[in-house]
């Protein structure tokens, strides 16, 4: 067994006398899909915050690459090696996507303080990104503003901005939703291609897609993982089948 | 980013649908600069043309205040910071100016990089603490950092106090007084606005005016590459720190005088309205946004002294109406396209 990437320990976080991470214990292995399940409220958001340091547990921890990141900025957490995708769509909206892509290219690069040579004709990055948007799709869309693309298209945007970031482990906060029938096949078909190159931990409500792409799947339901499994396990799991009645899921 | 071109794209991805616009726009980014600095290149033969001498020393005011404007766009257009009081920057620069005269330090070359380094040394520290609020609460901390310079430059009794200082002679540059010649002071200040036009420009476009900009638009996602936005937007603010202490010492030197009123918030609040005016994110906007506030100040001002009256509809039209300033209403929009 491969010691894992991104590790949770006894995590806890409430809201007031509303417990969102009751005592979560949660690891990711390498180039392993792990998928994050659970009907809403059960508080996918926040542990997602918590592992990419915007919200700070009240208790446990979470160790990253072996190092203990639960104090850790988002930004410094970013530098280690963990890129992640928005629950609502967040790219730059002035920019280009291909400023966009670039932008990341750029911050993985690392020296960000250079004032004096333009960034939109630095080869090197504009490169990078202009392979990055062609691996997603969006080859031909690297000239229009984000905010003129369709909603499909930034989520591709999102997935091409991430990668670009070369992370160790890619958070990915429901890829699919909001997106029609065609788009998320073709995302589905793009994390498919990603298996293996990089962990990923993947919340999504699409079943078809988290039963498609991961190795593993553990399962939130008010804050507790009440399993962890492989697909086929979770599908036989009674206390599974119990959280999702009712949803039609 | 104004100066982003077209021919910046990879060769993949084709031009918007629209490609007849862009070249227009494309020249007129060229174009409004560089009539601009035409203009207060030819205006000094001009005024001696037509007489009016005052002139000079008009233009040489709007100039520096537009070197002012054009810093605060830095933070404010580039950075989306609200700062209230960027005057106070404007101000340290020329006390740093009247202090040093008054102390017998009057070479250019150490007076002018220690107005400089005195405001940007003044952003970077209250800087430090301001960026950690955001929205109204910057607005309100800026402006508290602002007061308090301008309280403290009124309880500076040995250097003239509530009443400001006179300085008895402009700065001299190795020995000389080049700058004591008001047309060849009109120059050096030109000189000075244009240097930091293009270096502006510059930093806006580079890898750190990307980051700046994207720091604008969200926070989050800068950080989420793993930068951090409170980095970049000090760096900025102190950079516009110093800008703004350069036009201090210019404008110290121009009025030969310096008062506590040039760190007033008013004077915070003048600035923010020339960036406003002329077009927020655009560097030749607020020097645009300069000329007319000053222009049109100067010029109702003849007519009533309740010239505020009218101005203010103006300004509400200009809001209500062009929404991206007056250079909307040129055929050049800053940050399109």
């Amino acid at each position: 067994m491969a010691e894992a990437l991104l590790r949770l320990e006894r995590l806890e976080k409430s809201y007031g006398a509303l417990r969102v991470t009751d005592a979560v214990t949660l690891d990711v292995r390498p180039g392993e899909i792990h998928a994050l399940i659970g009907p809403n409220g059960a508080g996918k958001t926040t542990l997602i915050g918590e592992i990419a340091g915007q919200v700070r547990p009240d208790a446990g921890r979470i160790l990253f690459a072996g190092e203990d990141v639960t104090r850790l900025p988002v930004h410094a957490r970013a530098r280690r090696g963990l890129a992640r995708s928005f629950q609502i769509t967040n790219v730059l909206p002035d920019f280009t996507a291909l400023e966009n892509v670039a932008l990341a290219a750029q911050a993985r690069a690392g020296s960000s303080f250079r004032f004096f040579r333009p960034a939109a004709r630095d080869e090197a990055l504009n490169g990078r990104a202009a392979e990055a948007l062609a691996g997603v799709g969006l080859a031909a869309r690297g000239g229009i503003r984000a905010d003129a693309l369709s909603h499909g298209e930034r989520r591709a945007l999102e997935l091409a901005i991430a990668l670009v970031q070369e992370p160790k482990l890619l958070l990915l906060d429901e890829p699919m939703a909001g997106t029609g029938r065609e788009e998320s096949t073709a995302l589905t078909r793009m994390l498919q291609r990603l298996r293996g190159s990089r962990a990923i931990l993947l919340v999504e409500h699409d079943m078809e897609a988290v039963f498609a792409l991961a190795d593993r799947i553990s399962v939130l339901v008010y804050g507790r993982v009440v399993a962890t499994g492989s697909p086929a396990e979770i599908r036989a799991d009674p206390v599974v089948r119990e959280a999702y009645l009712g949803e039609g899921e | 980013m104004t100066a982003r071109a077209a021919e910046d794209r990879p060769p993949e991805a084709p031009a918007l649908p629209a490609p007849a616009g862009t070249r227009a726009r494309a020249l007129g980014r060229l174009l409004v600069p560089v009539l601009l600095f035409a203009a207060f290149a030819a205006l000094p033969a001009a005024a001696d043309a037509l007489g009016q001498t005052f002139l000079v020393s008009f233009a040489t005011r709007v100039m520096i205040l537009a070197l002012a404007a054009m810093s605060l766009d830095l933070i404010l257009g580039y950075g989306g910071l609200v700062s209230f009081g960027h005057a106070a920057f404007l101000g340290i620069g020329a006390y740093a100016v009247g202090i040093a005269a008054e102390e017998g330090l009057t070479e250019g070359l150490a007076v002018f990089p220690l107005a400089i380094a005195a405001a940007a040394l003044f952003a970077l520290a209250t800087g430090a603490v301001s960026l950690r609020t955001r929205g109204v609460y910057f607005i309100m901390i800026t402006l508290a950092f602002g007061q308090m310079a301008f309280f403290t430059a009124i309880s500076l009794s040995a250097y003239g106090g509530d009443d400001g200082l006179t300085i008895w002679g402009r700065t001299e540059f190795l020995g000389g007084t080049p700058l004591e010649d008001d047309r060849a002071f009109y120059f050096v200040v030109l000189g000075c606005l244009a240097a930091c036009y293009l270096l502006a420009r510059a930093i806006v476009a580079s890898r750190f005016g990307r980051v700046l900009q994207a720091a604008r638009q969200s926070p989050g996602r800068v950080a989420a590459l793993g930068l951090d936005p409170f980095a970049y937007q000090l760096a900025a603010y102190a950079i516009a720190g110093g800008f703004a202490g350069l036009a201090g010492a210019l404008l110290a030197n121009h009025t030969e005088f310096v008062s506590p009123a040039y760190m007033s918030w008013h004077r915070s609040g003048e600035l923010i309205v020339m960036v406003i005016l002329g077009g927020m994110g655009s560097f030749h906007g607020a020097i645009l946004g300069a000329i007319v506030y000053l222009g049109l100040e100067e010029a109702l001002s003849h007519l009533t002294e309740h010239w505020r009256l009218l101005f203010g509809p103006f300004l509400v039209l200009v809001v209500l109406h062009a929404r991206g300033g007056l250079l909307s209403l040129l055929p050049v929009r800053p940050r399109d396209g």
